[in-house]
């Protein structure tokens, strides 16, 4: 693509538009995937923990050393390092979709570290009162912890969300496409600055927009 | 009292901590017969909470057999052990409540987690919100109430599936004097129509005369008096003086020091000492006296130190009257008693 044949207007359309959807695909379908494996890997590592619900220190002392592994990795590099993962998984290294397992893996470990650390804030008596009473323990961890702690997820899920877009600006380099490797190639090394400040622009307004709806969310949930 | 069925037997239970070892609760023996009000008393870290999880399971003991209803609580599995804690209520100093639920879907908690039909939830609910007196409350949140409505809802929560007992941690110590006797009506008002066994631990003495029918005291995880609560009170063993924090009375170390308890109400106050006074036809000095309200009574203790010569009289007296009365040891005496 030549981009000097083409209007702003039409590189704009042609260009920017496609790639902020690609950006999106990628940011919501794998910030659904990391809440949920996130959660799960949260409400475990709670429980396991030292006097928690279901105390396992062996399964805890593993998936917390898993969780700062993962999370100890520069995104970049654990993409890379996990290509033989995600092409087991995907069945393919390079795209969009391949660019899912690593966004994936990155951002459960932070999932499941907002998930834990807003379950430690739950009173700890309100789970005795829900034990008093004969509460299972998935009544406990859904109808006490979940529920108490969910305006404390929310604002840690905008994070993560933040963070996770951060991320899949790098999915570039595996060929994800998306508004970061747009911008690298036809902005920064096109020396097109028109198009990597406006990809800058959307990203701005996209952190903006996601940041307003957690602290909307955030308040109504208080 | 009524039934006099008793209700927990604890034997020679014995606690201790699994991660250092050191004993927490040793050689408990009670029992709480149904209907009773039943105070666990003592300061913090004597063991008295770990004592009330016991009774419900929340907390295990490694020696010793305690029974609620005949059935041995560490013998339950766990599904056998939630099932017996529907049927034992618990409340909390701090209320333990879910501070983004409103009061009716807190007080209905446990049903829900019981699958009970809505219809019965909702009856249920609405009728022990009428019970609390916070009827008008049902849609507020936790974090609108005072501490003494906090309480009421979660007494509320706690006879949601008609408990035989109700076990009450510390569930007036957050609470101002006032609230405290309004939520220790509530308590009695449940004992007395719903036949509900309560057990309350505290540290607050006020809380053991206002309500409670019986007593123990425990210190350093050991049974120090154990009774009931009037009998406690005329005793003054020195559990009792250490847990309200009295100095001892400097006895005089001449004649004999005499302990008397009266009911205030039977007899029209000053005429007792007066009466007796003339009697013996001698004066003795009154070392101590209170009058404290038990159970809405009030009940007057006095010490009196009584001459050689007229003790044997007075004796005769006291007992003629039908009025308590013990010696009290000197203090060199005294510190033999305690070890």
């Amino acid at each position: 693509m030549i981009l000097k044949n083409y209007t702003f207007a039409q590189i704009f359309s042609l260009l920017i538009v496609p790639a902020f959807f690609a950006t999106l695909r990628m940011l919501t379908i794998s910030a659904i995937m990391s809440t949920i494996l996130g959660f799960a890997l949260g409400v475990i590592l709670t429980i396991t923990e030292k006097g928690g619900l279901c105390e396992n220190r062996v399964l805890n002392r593993v998936l917390d050393f898993l969780v700062n592994t993962i999370r100890s990795f520069p995104f970049i590099i654990l993409m890379i390092s996990i290509i033989p993962l995600t092409r087991f998984i995907v069945g393919k290294s390079i795209g969009e979709v391949a660019a899912l397992v690593p966004l994936t893996v990155a951002c459960t470990p932070f999932m499941a570290r907002i998930f834990q650390n807003s379950f430690k804030e739950v009173d700890p008596a309100l789970i005795e009162a829900a034990q008093s009473f004969g509460a299972t323990k998935t009544q406990i961890v859904f109808r006490v912890m979940l529920k108490e702690s969910v305006p404390s997820i929310i604002s840690g899920l905008c994070l993560a969300i933040i963070n996770l877009l951060g991320c899949t600006t790098m999915a570039g380099a595996v060929g994800a496409g998306g508004l970061g490797a747009t911008a690298l190639t036809y902005g920064y090394q096109n020396f097109n600055q028109r198009i990597m400040y406006s990809i800058c622009a959307i990203l701005v307004i996209l952190v903006a927009i996601i940041q307003y709806f957690g602290d909307w969310i955030y308040r109504k949930m208080k | 009292m009524r039934g006099g069925r008793k209700v927990i037997e604890i034997k020679n239970l014995k606690k201790i901590w699994e991660d250092d070892g050191s004993s927490v609760l040793e050689n408990i023996n009670l029992t709480i017969e149904d209907g009773d009000i039943y105070a666990l008393v003592g300061r913090s870290g004597a063991g008295k909470s770990t004592l009330l999880r016991c009774i419900n399971g929340l907390t295990s003991y490694q020696e010793g057999s305690l029974t609620v209803d005949g059935k041995e609580v560490k013998d339950f599995n766990e599904k056998e052990l939630r099932e017996f804690r529907r049927h034992v209520g618990m409340i909390f100093q701090h209320f333990s409540l879910l501070e983004r639920e409103t009061v009716y879907k807190n007080v209905a908690l446990p049903m829900i987690c019981w699958k009970y039909p809505k219809e019965e939830i909702d009856k249920k609910v609405k009728e022990l919100l009428e019970l609390v007196g916070l009827a008008d409350k049902m849609n507020a949140k936790p974090r609108n109430l005072s501490g003494g409505q906090k309480q009421r809802v979660a007494i509320a929560r706690a006879l949601t599936m008609d408990p035989k007992i109700l076990l009450c941690d510390e569930a007036t110590s957050a609470l101002d004097p006032k609230t405290t006797n309004s939520i220790l009506d509530l308590l009695m008002e449940i004992n007395e129509k719903m036949g509900i066994t309560v057990i309350i631990v505290t540290h607050q003495m006020e809380v053991v005369r206002k309500a409670c029918n019986k007593a123990c005291i425990l210190e350093h995880g050991l049974i120090k008096d154990e009774g009931d609560v009037k009998d406690i009170f005329i005793k003054q063993p020195a559990s009792l003086r250490r847990l309200l924090g009295e100095e001892k009375l400097k006895l005089p170390l001449t004649g004999h020091n005499i302990q008397i308890a009266h009911m205030v109400n039977s007899m029209e106050e000053g005429e007792l000492f007066g009466k007796m006074s003339q009697e013996l036809g001698c004066y003795f000095p009154i070392l101590d006296g209170k009058i404290q309200d038990y159970r809405g009574d009030s009940m007057g203790i006095f010490t009196v130190n009584i001459d050689e010569a007229h003790f044997p009289s007075m004796k005769k007296y006291l007992d003629e009257q039908h009025i308590r009365w013990h010696e009290v040891l000197s203090t060199d005496n005294e510190e033999e008693e305690e070890e």
